[in-house]
């Protein structure tokens, strides 16, 4: 399953609760404001980088870039455009978007 | 008058009291309409001559950082105009240190220049004002 996070973590408790959900085999990308749950440093990077031990986190680039955040990323996150987004849903049975 | 200023009762340059008018920004950009709409209302403020402050705290904070490049979202890159206030003498823009920390963020890393406060300060600053309008 491919689980897709749009909320900013300091602002919604949408990624903690999604990262809890989150069975072996499944992926997490984060889009929109949820990019910001993809950043070093911050109050749920350690959240993150645990669940990264589990199973792979991706984030959209051109999200990250729009918010000025390209620099800021949690080594072990992958990186996708739009058409990696696509693949990333083409690739699972069935996506989740957490809201 | 109150018309065009939703109610709002303002003179200009008609020797009515100048009140103090914040702005207090709580949402991330481009993911909500919050932080665009809070700019446009600022400006369109500005000519109304008021006593005008912005805040950032949690999220809003985001909106100031430098380097946002919205060519990918397809979305209109508002973080310049921040740059703009200055021209209508809007200069008071305060960061609440706890949020700026909570990301990682630096003074440094702000695109205008702004005076960063802790909670308590930021609280006597909204005490301050005449109106606060929240976004």
């Amino acid at each position: 399953m491919l689980h897709t996070v749009n909320k900013s973590p300091t602002e919604r408790n949408t990624l903690e609760s999604c990262l809890k959900h989150v069975n072996k085999g499944s992926v997490v990308l984060l889009i929109e404001d949820g990019v910001y749950g993809a950043l070093k440093g911050t109050t749920s990077t350690k959240m993150v980088e645990q669940a990264l031990k589990n199973f792979p986190i991706y984030a959209l680039y051109p999200d990250i870039e729009a918010r000025g955040m390209q620099d800021r990323v949690i080594d072990g996150i992958k990186l996708v455009d739009y058409s990696g987004f696509v693949e990333l849903a083409a690739e699972h049975s069935s996506v989740q978007s957490w809201l | 008058m109150s018309e065009a200023t939703g109610g709002i009762h303002m003179e200009e340059g008609g020797g009515g009291k100048i009140k103090k008018f914040l702005y207090l920004n709580r949402k991330a950009p481009y993911g909500t309409i919050y932080a665009l709409e809070s700019l446009e209302v600022v400006l369109i403020a500005a000519a109304f001559d008021q006593d005008v402050s912005l805040a950032f705290i949690d999220d809003g904070v985001y909106q100031i950082v430098k380097g946002q490049h919205t060519k990918g979202i397809d979305v209109k890159n508002f973080s310049p105009t921040f740059r703009a206030l200055e021209g209508y003498d809007i200069e008071k823009l305060y960061v609440e240190k706890e949020s700026m920390e909570a990301r990682s963020l630096k003074e440094t890393d702000f695109l205008v220049p702004v005076k960063v406060v802790n909670a308590a300060e930021m609280a006597d600053i909204m005490q301050s004002q005449d109106v606060v309008l929240s976004f």
